[in-house]
């Protein structure tokens, strides 16, 4: 039987200094009957989600997830999702978009809070504003932990997330890399995340900066990155401007089609996912990423995928020198992603 | 007995150098041995130098195995007979400055001094020009044995002032009765893996000889089975390399710690000292040495694995064509069988010819993943 109070997540370091009551930081995650996840920044508040997910399968593997969305909650919805499931396993109900959520969902979840089930954990994320107060009043005040994502704002932050990102992946950096890193990516939290997950997974050893250079110098990556999400989502124009403004301002073709190549990749691998026999665990993926992922697969068909990819790889042999034209070889990747895209 | 024994199925090509060898006025101080990978190039070359040096015995000569030249030769110690074989991308134009002061002594202990150069298609064009001269007027006592894949593989101007020797494909019967021979292994086995090698000498011996070689090369055809979607294929790719990427390192590992450790030897470094600032650089230079090794190695691993899989769909065309050939995978005949009966001739023309992108593209730096993404895309099941 868990027990029942709260168990806490090991607290990965770090001199911010707790708030009072139950008020936590997004990276201290913890189990209860009912945890709010509370702020704006939308990366850590997947985060918090994500460690509180883990504290959960780390007492029991079997845990179930299970999401309700705020914006199209009715009446009972919670209280079927909450209860233990026919085969006995352990529940974890997140409860996204709790901001903009319907009057059932507050009743709801006031009716919840005072008498939840002890073997589920309620997850409540609510980005802000004042819609659902009394809501959460309730939920403040009855306990439950509350994991607070307030913005990263100021660069000593950003460094502090890039190395817990790093310690997460049980990998270190220097301190001149994570600097370099948050100068050339720390306008985009999700792009730093992004750009920590990708150095993690290509490279070994500790980090350093003239690695950091390599990759990320110059930001190219980051436009690779935008160029990227603009042609998975079918945004042609967005991500030709964007790439040929990288490649006017000098930019190396090479490591914008790595980017693509990436993107794509990961979309294959979350396909893969779906067909089964194979876990977001074993692929290395993070939450987040499969979440993004599988939003994007609703409009991409395996033949558009198949497609995809070829191209980034005809691109890739042009720009290494079997094309005339390498710009023009990018180009070309990039508009037959966004036309391979489902309308 | 003698030094050509190995040479198998080569029977042409060793006449030629034979006679070179033997009759004075068919020898030139200036050859390109060219073949396939694995035909026996380099021992070819080897065993031509020993031929080049031979005194002879029970009046056999060109070669005889015998006597202290041909001995000394093939063991690698003879004091005239220099081989450069390289296992990194390129050939260093200092290696080929030094060889050329080699070439110009006086053969000490031999009739001859014997250059042979492994890999002559790893050098960059500036080096290759350097050795041009040398190859252009050579000293009376020098003989030049280059080695490549193809004599288009060599620059012009060193291919017009080489006479040339082709070896063929040699027949996997010969191949097998090689390994038999060599290794002990029994006919069947020695057979198929001579088959499976596409008649690779060194692929087969390796294949007969260990059964995880032969595992993984099971594994790497079970790829075209497993993949049935795009998400499969992204991961089949993924997987190639990866087991690419630990053969090259199980391979390249120990040798790397063993000459970081000579080297730190010859610099006067002890053990767990650390290494003076002026001297730095050679180690950098090793390290530089050995990641290229490294990244060869595996381009070759997973160059070896696209060859395996193109031996796959060959035999899946063959029998879709009803061709009366043997197939190189009978080993794996039910899976031939399936993938034949659910794909067109065009199909698996298809799918042969983008493993043969993907091959070109490794060879043209391409990312080694995303190259095989590509592939393993195109093996998927389509309409
Ligand atoms: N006749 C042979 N007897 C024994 N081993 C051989 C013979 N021919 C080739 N091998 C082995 O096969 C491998 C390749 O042989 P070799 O180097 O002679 O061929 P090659 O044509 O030069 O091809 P490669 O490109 O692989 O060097 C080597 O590992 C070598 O030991
Ligand atoms: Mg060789
Ligand atoms: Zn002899």
């Amino acid at each position: 039987m868990p027990p029942a109070a709260p168990t806490t997540g090991r607290r990965s370091g770090g001199a911010r200094k707790a708030p009072a009551g139950n008020v936590r930081s997004w990276d201290e995650p913890a189990l209860a009957p009912v945890v709010l996840v509370r702020g704006p920044e939308d990366l850590l508040r997947e985060r918090a989600v994500e460690g509180v997910l883990r504290l959960a399968r780390e007492r029991d593997p079997e845990t179930e997830k299970v999401e309700l969305e705020g914006a199209t909650y009715g009446a009972g919805m919670l209280q079927v999702a909450a209860s233990p499931s026919l085969f006995g396993e352990a529940k974890l109900v997140v409860v996204a978009g709790a901001e903009a959520g319907t009057d059932e969902l507050y009743a709801d979840l006031l009716d919840y809070v005072g008498a939840p089930d002890p073997e589920t954990t309620v997850v409540v994320v609510h980005a802000s504003g004042q819609r659902g107060k009394k809501m959460l009043d309730t939920v403040v005040g009855s306990g439950a932990p509350v994991l607070q994502c307030d913005p990263i704002a100021r660069d000593a932050e950003k460094a502090d997330f890039v190395v817990r990102e790093l310690r997460a992946a049980r990998r270190r950096a220097e301190p001149e890399a994570v600097r370099a890193l948050v100068d050339a990516l720390g306008a985009d939290l999700r792009e730093l995340a992004a750009a920590v997950a990708q150095l993690v997974s290509d490279t070994t050893g500790i980090i350093t900066a003239p690695l950091v250079d390599r990759y990320y110098g110059g930001r190219v990556e980051a436009t690779g990155f935008k160029v990227a999400d603009a042609a998975v989502a079918g945004d042609a124009g967005t991500a030709v401007a964007l790439l040929r403004h990288a490649l006017a301002t000098g930019a190396d073709p090479v490591p914008l089609v790595a980017a693509l190549a990436m993107r794509l990749r990961t979309l294959a691998k979350v396909a893969a996912i779906r067909g089964g026999g194979v876990t977001a665990r074993e692929l290395g993926l993070q939450d987040w990423q499969v979440r993004n992922a599988q939003r994007d697969l609703q409009r991409w068909t395996p033949e558009g995928l198949a497609a995809a990819i070829t191209a980034v790889a005809q691109a890739d042999a042009d720009v290494k020198g079997a094309g005339r034209d390498p710009v023009f070889a990018v180009e070309r990747a990039v508009l037959t992603i966004a036309r391979a895209r489902r309308r | 007995m003698s030094v050509w024994d190995d040479v198998v199925g080569q029977e042409q090509a060793v006449a030629v150098l034979r006679r070179a060898a033997t009759e004075p006025a068919a020898m030139t101080h200036a050859w390109l041995i060219t073949g396939p990978p694995g035909s026996g190039r380099s021992v070819a070359a080897r065993a031509f130098a020993a031929a080049l040096q031979c005194t002879g015995s029970d009046g056999e000569d060109g070669g005889c195995g015998r006597c202290h030249q041909c001995t000394t030769t093939m063991a690698g110690t003879h004091p005239d007979v220099t081989v450069v074989a390289t296992d990194k991308v390129v050939i260093a134009i200092d290696e080929v400055r030094d060889l050329i002061g080699t070439a110009a002594r006086t053969p000490s202990l031999g009739r001859r001094r014997v250059i042979v150069v492994e890999d002559a298609d790893r050098m960059a064009e500036r080096t290759t020009n350097v050795l041009l001269k040398a190859i252009e007027e050579p000293p009376a006592h020098t003989v030049w044995v280059l080695c490549a894949p193809s004599v288009q593989d060599v620059l012009p101007t060193i291919r017009s002032r080489c006479r040339g020797v082709v070896l063929r494909v040699p027949p996997p019967e010969a191949v097998a009765e090689l390994v038999v021979r060599r290794d002990g292994v029994d006919p069947d086995t020695a057979l198929s893996a001579a088959r499976a090698a596409q008649s690779h000498v060194g692929l087969a011996r390796r294949l007969a000889r260990d059964p995880g070689a032969r595992e993984r090369r099971a594994r790497v055809l079970d790829v075209a089975r497993r993949i049935r979607g795009v998400g499969d294929a992204v991961l089949a790719a993924n997987e190639l390399v990866e087991v690419a990427k630990a053969e090259a390192k199980a391979a390249t590992e120990e040798r790397d710690a063993q000459e970081r450790a000579e080297l730190m030897r010859a610099l006067g470094v002890g053990e767990g000292e650390t290494l003076p600032p002026r001297l730095r650089s050679q180690l950098k230079q090793l390290e530089d040495d050995q990641k290229r090794r490294a990244t060869r190695h595996q381009r070759d691993v997973l160059d070896r694995a696209m060859v395996d899989l193109l031996s796959l769909y060959r035999d899946v065309l063959v029998v879709q064509l009803g061709a009366e050939v043997e197939l190189v995978n009978a080993a794996e005949a039910g899976l031939v069988r399936t993938l034949a009966a659910d794909s067109t001739p065009e199909q698996t023309i298809r799918r042969m010819d983008a493993i043969g992108t993907a091959r070109e593209r490794l060879e043209g730096n391409v990312a080694p993943l995303l190259a095989l993404e590509a592939m393993a895309i195109a093996l998927r099941p389509q309409g």
